[in-house]
């Protein structure tokens, strides 16, 4: 397990709110290598946004990554001053966001855009760094690169600005991606479009992608490997076959069986009882012990990850 | 069920356009020659749809096929451009003044998101009792009573009813949402993408709502979604929009399994699931166009792995291609060998 690209090592970001402390990453761990697809899986608040923006070293006050490191082929990221962020990011490690108008800025043509993204890191002429936006533009499917290169952000439509956003993390040829819900505004037609190209990429350009989402069926036909997170941690990770097919933890065996096309027609859901818990009313016990049907005393101490093989599952009653 | 009785709900040939007039600079830049026309959008062009008591009827599409906006047709909230709409065989417009209000209530509408469509300054109380009593259904004085019963079939707490929309998350508010729908003791829900803003386990509570409810209170739904996993989970028979026009409608089961228009089969094949590991994505072709200017012929023709010049210039109709599965697509007519 030693040396891959990408290691996270009991990362743990704190927001410091009036209201309290509110962990919203809490001890996670993980890795991934050139070429693999990471699937990080989560229901809204359960963190795998913000883990995202922490190995980004996007987090911004009253948050703070408060323990754990974070390495990148070996550079250690929670360190960094802020000049040798600004080399970093954009430049090695690039994101992708769900809202592509977020992304792009709306008053600026593309090429003008692209152009600054790859002169920020490089000492190119225009023409050497529009030519590298063309090739960009031309490997996540855009047919006529010349063309849209001129055009502004309202002109393309919501799967074309979500492939710009895609090009721009490309042009620099990063060694990981991290694409937060990319896919999730999309059209499910646009979205099949948008996912093959991803996984042409990874495959063939060596970088490695953690695609978050909250989408288990995406993760299944795209991921390697995935981490299920809940209310700040992982609480399973494994090979993506491993995960769904014999799931551990009995939360991602509740998501797995509360997926409409896994169940009989008509009949009722099978379905997790009650709500996600605040993050604030957090204490060290398994966050999930309320919903849990497996619920044991032992629970209401902090669960550790179990290494069984190559996977991982922080439960003191997985199942079998 | 009786066969030959006439269908809950009906629409004939309903279409709804939505047309931009041209602003006054824009009409003077026109008098000045400039080459400014009207811009009008065929939302939903020429659909005809039947739903029978006690079925849920599924609709899916993709952003811009007018899906929502028949389920507004539907729900009244919108009028045709062109059409008929029919309860339990009589037209809409028999419906209107004050005798008839019952049968005007009967269909309600269950919206999409469940942070935009609830006042946020209005307690719960507010916001599910407002109707009936409005409408005469309950006296003002048995209001709460009634909405700790409405809130206690969705399965809400009642004493949460002096709060305000905010204090909710999003699973509650869908219930409220819902509970609003049935205050007024409808027939007839249409429910537009009503569990999409919702995560996994949560989406799974809600659709369970709906069955439980379907099966209580004998209602008839009309599904709109873009989520073809949910749509196959809660419907008896599935309609399939692109860009405004119905191109197949079927049965579930056999529309799963069989589909038979190229778009449905893509759409179908598209939908990532769960046992489908690893998988080589072979993505349809081409952007959605824009409802502002469709193509030619068979709206769907330049996606289409199979289009041929008829598909070009000829719209196909919507035509029973086996009993009760209608299906629009030239291919048809092609015998296959």
């Amino acid at each position: 397990m030693s040396a891959r690209l990408l290691e996270v090592r009991g990362l743990r970001t704190h927001f410091f709110t009036k209201a309290g402390v509110v962990k919203a990453v809490d001890d996670v761990s993980f890795g991934v290598d050139r070429g693999r697809v990471l699937g990080l899986v989560g229901e809204s608040g359960s963190g795998k946004s913000m883990t995202g923006y922490s190995i980004m070293g996007l987090i911004d006050p009253p948050g703070r990554i408060v323990a754990g490191s974070i390495t990148l082929a070996g550079t250690e990221l929670t360190t960094l001053g802020d000049a040798a962020w600004r080399n970093l990011r954009g430049n090695r490690v690039a994101m992708v966001f769900q809202d592509p108008m977020m992304t792009l800025n709306p008053v600026l043509r593309i090429d003008t855009q692209m152009v600054e993204a790859v002169r920020a890191h490089h000492d190119v002429s225009r023409d050497a760094a529009l030519q590298r936006c063309r090739e960009a533009l031309v490997q996540v499917g855009i047919a006529s690169p010349d063309e849209r290169l001129l055009g502004y952000p309202h002109q393309f439509s919501g799967g074309m600005r979500q492939r710009v956003a895609i090009a721009i993390a490309l042009v620099n040829k990063p060694d990981v991606i991290i694409a937060d819900e990319p896919t999730t505004a999309l059209d499910v037609t646009i979205q099949g479009q948008i996912l093959h190209e991803m996984q042409r990429l990874s495959r063939e350009s060596g970088t490695a992608l953690i695609w978050i989402t909250h989408d288990l069926s995406v993760i299944a036909g795209l991921a390697d490997e995935v981490c299920v997170m809940y209310a700040g941690r992982i609480v399973e990770s494994g090979g993506v076959d491993e995960v769904l097919d014999t799931p551990m933890h009995p939360y991602t065996r509740g998501l797995l069986d509360s997926v409409p096309s896994r169940n009989t027609p008509g009949r009722p859901l099978s379905q997790i009882r009650g709500m996600t818990p605040s993050l604030l009313a957090l204490g060290e016990a398994c966050a999930f012990r309320e919903r849990c049907a497996r619920a044991v005393d032992a629970c209401r101490t902090a669960p550790v990850t179990q290494s069984i093989g190559t996977r991982g599952v922080r439960c003191v009653n997985p199942l079998s | 069920m009786n066969a030959a009785a006439a269908p809950l709900l009906e629409l004939r040939g309903v279409s709804k356009r939505f047309e931009r007039k041209l602003d006054f600079a824009g009409r003077l830049a026109r008098r000045m020659g400039a080459n400014l026309r009207e811009t009008t959008v065929h939302a939903v062009d020429n659909v005809s749809l039947a739903v029978r008591e006690g079925e849920v009827v599924g609709l899916v599409g993709e952003s811009g096929c007018g899906k929502s906006t028949l389920g507004r047709l539907v729900a009244r909230i919108l009028e045709p451009s062109e059409g008929e709409r029919l309860w339990r065989g009589q037209p809409y417009a028999a419906f209107a003044g004050g005798a008839s209000r019952r049968e005007r209530l009967a269909v309600q509408m269950v919206f999409q998101d469940p942070f935009a469509s609830l006042n946020p300054r209005l307690r719960i109380a507010d916001i599910v009792g407002e109707a009936p009593v409005v409408h005469g259904l309950v006296a003002r004085r048995d209001r709460d009573s009634f909405v700790a019963q409405v809130l206690d079939r969705v399965g809400m707490d009642a004493s949460l009813m002096r709060r305000f929309p905010h204090q909710f998350s999003g699973g509650q508010r869908s219930r409220i949402g819902i509970a609003r729908a049935l205050a007024v003791n409808p027939r007839f829900l249409v429910c537009d993408e009503a569990v999409a803003a919702l995560d996994v386990s949560i989406q799974a509570q809600v659709l369970n709502l709906f069955i439980r409810l379907r099966e209580e209170l004998q209602l008839t739904y009309l599904f709109i979604s873009h989520d073809l996993g949910v749509i196959r989970h809660v419907s008896d028979r599935v309609v399939v929009m692109y860009l405004g026009r119905v191109v197949e409608s079927g049965p579930t089961a056999e529309i799963y399994a069989r589909p038979n228009h190229p778009y449905t089969a893509a759409l179908i094949e598209e939908v990532p699931r769960i046992d489908a590991r690893h998988r080589s994505y072979v993505p349809i072709r081409g952007e959605i166009p824009s409802p502002l200017a469709p193509p030619p012929g068979c709206h769907f023709h330049p996606r289409c792995p199979h289009a041929f010049e008829r598909c070009r210039v000829e719209a196909p109709a919507l035509r029973e291609i086996a009993p009760g599965r209608l299906s629009a697509c030239h291919l048809n007519d092609i015998p296959r060998s």
